[in-house]
């Protein structure tokens, strides 16, 4: 890999807890969210009044009023507002891609700190107009005359009335997220009992991280949230195991996929602070970690044989061997939870002898990882999975861990991987390491 | 927070009419306004070292002073007898503050500076001390009979004390940010630490900002009395970190920012919070010039019916995260400097006991005697350790209070009338400056002089 001149920093990070669909943010839009994340994180590393060198954010589901969303934040929020921002959308991979962005630019020296993340509402999704009355309304705003206007109304019939909402399915494919989840769980072999497992470890750990204060500097509450509510601390194995099935019905008895082994429709924010090493010095910040490397992937899941979700299972052994490292090489994997087969099925493909010739072009599999350093601090799972939000919040969750653990084996920095599934068939991954 | 309707119905025309005991509007500090409203008398009985200075102090400060009654109202009355020996010099103070009361004007302030009773008697005998001690029952009496708002208060000095290590204390109480401390005695002792050139340290281009260039870390910051506090010390020039618990966390990052200070959620009471609290101010700022332990819980209950849960959530928040906290700051060594201070928030209930409130008095009381033993300890370093104790103070815990008790609560005071957040921000920010280092180990009362517990 050719020698960057400098690794970005990461500092910190905000987010707001994340809320069930329809539940305590019901009220809050996009831009709400997105300002006080901004803000929380202004008022966590004394930011009031600064220029920063951009802001970098975006949404899966948009209002078009939001269409300057991350820079209406930042003239919303307590930041200089000569801080620039743009808006970017990689579907789940937003949050990710827009660190990628921000530490590229700190890297090549064009900024000295920036902030990157993304928010997501589904309650507050944008509810379009079928295409139907679009075009009466398009013609009655055309028109000339009342008369002519009102003859165009009489038109309108009541099919033509009912809104368009956003669907949570692939335009390609017609097939939801979890459709397609559970054709690749199907032809992983990854059971039920195992993804139960990993769900159940989610909420465990993600309890426990709030228990030791390990969220105290992550987090500020939101309109009387303090805590995901989303997260169940008392969650066993045995009592996810009552759930009925909700994606793969048509498997009927080996259907495997539930509502607690798949991340609920969330809303929420979430932001990592960047920074040079020096910015972050001349304003008295902790480096926590550096960013390293990181890798894009998309696979042709419509018409080729992978999984909708599987891009990471190809960016991660090219990262990988960019950077020379294995897959062992990692203290910490951050595997975004999209749903629990997700993760698993990503760990059987890279234990798969043939997948790894075939497909992956490597003469052996990755091999497996140490099970017990994979999503600590809980995951998607248990916090939920506000599209754009999750990259922001792996970010400075990762970048947190590798700090406190400092080292790994043989007094190496620590290192973590974070690797997260996004629709259209995308993988965004990436590599932090203790500073 | 609930309002005074009787405070302001108290003020109407018809309330005059029908002779209902008027509650005073308290003047209040605003940046830019002077320490006087208008001309102050400043006199001493004897030889006082301390007339001539202050009189200077006030004329810098562009008012005018006299050093007799006239015709004009008054806005402030201060006199030295810390020269004051005898019977026959407190007759002189009686002839002196007899016309003088008559003139001092609504919210005007009577300040009086005496010697310390024992060392009176020491260097004058027995008759000295009861001079001296005579001042501490004559001040007490004078701040119950002024009116419409007006204050009085004593300053013991000690005999080895210079002039101006009573400025500080003198701008505070001649000025409005004293609104709701009345009938206290303050004794000031020679500054701890390294002598300061008050003139370098209270610029005098910038008289505005006596915390100018502080780092002041305010626990229990998000809202109600730490809000207000935060709010406060910024306004003098302070650069803050608010502390709270993370459940807390929305209001506080509203508190930080527009403070422009930074937020720290943190429960004082975690095992590793002492540490975590260092280790954020070593990151962050190298120092720490103000220290305010003001995070506090009630959980009421008579003694007979006290569970341990409630006795030791109070305690653990009240009393026993301050010590902890406060020996790790001592323990690290570089955080406190010379010119450091450390501010508790008590409460009266702390000096005079309240039924229903075991765990919270026995805190509160902690607190005093917290400040009282380390003071001399840190004064080696150049640090002062004082106590605050507020009285009934108009937030949203003494609004949730029964109507009865409420009004009980409001008017068993000089003032007639509860106190305000900002009061009890205003003397920790007197008590916060590298300037008030005459003043250490002590407990000041912000209660509009109220009966309980006096
Ligand atoms: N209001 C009054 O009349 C009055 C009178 C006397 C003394 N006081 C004292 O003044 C102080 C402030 O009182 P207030 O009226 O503003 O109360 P408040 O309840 O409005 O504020 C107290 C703050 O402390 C915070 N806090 C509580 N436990 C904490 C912990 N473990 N870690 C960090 N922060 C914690 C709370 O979250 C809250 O924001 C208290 O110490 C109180 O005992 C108040």
């Amino acid at each position: 890999m050719q020698s960057t001149p400098r690794r970005a920093a990461v500092i910190g990070g905000n987010r707001i807890p994340f809320a069930r669909a329809n539940g305590r943010y019901a009220r809050a839009s996009n831009l709400d969210m997105l300002t006080t994340t901004l803000d929380g994180l202004v008022a966590r590393f004394g930011l009031a009044g600064e220029r920063l060198g951009e802001v970098v954010a975006g949404a899966v589901l948009k209002h078009s009023r939001d269409f300057n969303l991350t820079r209406e934040a930042v003239l919303g929020s307590r930041l200089a507002p000569s801080t620039p921002a743009y808006d970017v959308q990689q579907a789940c991979g937003t949050g990710l891609e827009a660190a990628i962005l921000v530490a590229n630019k700190i890297a090549l020296g064009q900024i000295e700190s920036g902030v990157a993340g993304g928010v997501d509402t589904a309650s507050d999704a944008p509810i379009a107009v079928n295409e139907d009355l679009r075009k009466v309304l398009v013609a009655i705003n055309g028109a000339k005359t009342v008369q002519q206007r009102l003859k165009l109304l009489a038109k309108l019939r009541p099919g033509q009335i009912v809104p368009d909402i956003p669907r949570n399915s692939e335009p390609r494919t017609g097939l939801s997220m979890g459709e397609h989840a559970a054709i690749t769980a199907k032809e992983w072999g990854v059971s039920r009992e195992a993804q139960d497992e990993l769900a159940a470890a989610s909420h465990r750990n993600l309890a426990a991280a709030y228990e030791r204060g390990f969220l105290d500097d992550l987090v500020t509450p939101y309109l009387g949230l303090t805590r995901d509510d989303n997260l169940r601390p008392d969650s066993s194995v045995e009592k996810l195991a009552k759930l009925g099935p909700v994606f793969g019905k048509q498997l009927g008895d080996e259907a495997t996929m539930t509502a607690g082994n798949s991340t609920p429709l969330t809303d929420g924010a979430a932001l990592a602070l960047l920074g040079s090493d020096e910015w972050a010095a001349e304003h008295k910040l902790p480096v926590l970690a550096h960013f390293v490397d990181a890798e894009t992937a998309a696979v042709d899941y419509v018409h080729g044989r992978d999984g909708l979700l599987t891009a990471p299972v190809y960016a991660v052994p090219r990262l990988l061997e960019r950077n020379g490292l294995t897959l062992q090489d990692f203290d910490f994997y951050e595997i975004h939870e999209a749903f629990a087969s997700t993760v698993l099925a990503t760990l059987k493909a890279w234990e798969d002898v043939e997948f790894a010739k075939d497909r992956l072009g490597l003469d052996a599999p990755l091999g497996p990882i140490d099970r017990s350093r994979l999503n600590v601090t809980g995951s998607s799972l248990a916090a939920g999975h506000p599209f754009a939000a999750t990259g922001g919040r792996i970010v400075a969750t990762l970048a947190k861990l590798v700090h406190e653990k400092g080292t790994g084996e043989g007094g190496r920095k620590a290192r973590g991987l974070i690797s997260i599934c996004a629709a259209g068939g995308q993988g965004v991954v990436a590599i932090l390491e203790a500073a | 927070m609930s309002t005074d309707r009787f405070r302001d119905l108290s003020n109407t025309a018809l309330a005059g009419r029908l002779g209902v005991p008027r509650v005073p509007l308290l003047r209040r500090y605003e940046p830019g306004q002077a320490l006087l409203p208008g001309p102050a008398l400043v006199t001493s009985v004897g030889a006082g070292r301390f007339a001539k200075p202050i009189a200077a102090l006030v004329e810098e400060s562009g008012q005018h002073v006299v050093d007799e009654v006239g015709d004009q109202k008054l806005a402030a009355v201060v006199v030295d007898l810390t020269a004051a020996v005898a019977l026959d010099d407190l007759a002189a103070a009686r002839a002196i503050l007899t016309p003088a009361v008559r003139k001092l004007a609504p919210s005007g302030r009577l300040l009086l500076l005496g010697p310390e009773p024992a060392e009176a008697s020491a260097r004058s005998g027995v008759e000295a001390a009861a001079t001296a001690q005579a001042l501490d029952g004559l001040v007490r009496t004078i701040a119950k009979e002024l009116r419409a708002g007006a204050t009085a208060n004593l300053l013991v000095v000690a005999a080895d004390a210079p002039p101006a290590a009573v400025d500080s204390s003198v701008r505070f109480f001649l000025s409005a940010r004293s609104a709701y401390v009345d009938g206290q005695v303050v004794r000031v002792g020679v500054p701890v630490g390294s002598p300061r050139d008050p003139a370098a340290m209270d610029s005098p281009t910038a008289p505005e900002k006596p915390l100018a260039g502080r780092v002041a870390v305010v626990t229990g910051a998000a809202r109600g009395i730490g809000a207000a506090i935060a709010d406060t010390l910024a306004r003098d020039g302070a650069t803050l970190v608010v502390v709270d618990v993370p459940a807390a966390g929305e209001n506080l990052a509203k508190v930080a920012n527009r403070t422009g200070g930074t937020a720290l959620q943190l429960d004082i009471t975690a095992v590793d919070a002492p540490e975590r609290l260092v280790a954020h101010l070593t990151q962050r700022h190298g120092r720490v010039d103000l220290l305010v332990h003001n995070a506090g819980i009630t959980r009421d209950k008579l003694l007979a019916n006290m569970d341990p849960d409630r006795w030791n959530a109070v305690l653990n928040v009240n009393l026993r995260a301050q010590l902890r906290i406060t020996e790790a700051l001592l323990a690290d060594g570089t955080l406190l400097q010379d010119g450091s201070r450390i501010v508790c928030v008590s409460s009266q209930s702390g000096i005079g006991g309240n039924r229903g409130q075991a765990n919270y008095v026995a805190s509160k009381a902690g607190i005093i005697g917290m400040v009282r033993a380390l003071a001399p300890v840190v004064a080696e370093r150049g640090v002062t350790i004082n106590a605050v104790a507020p009285g009934f103070i108009e937030t949203e815990m003494t609004a949730r209070m029964p109507v009865g008790t409420r009004e009980a609560g409001r008017r068993v005071n000089s003032l007639r009338q509860g106190g305000l957040p900002v009061d009890v921000a205003e003397t920790i920010g007197w008590l916060g400056q590298a300037e008030s280092g005459g003043v250490n180990g002590h407990v000041v009362r912000v209660c509009g002089q109220s009966m309980l517990g006096a």
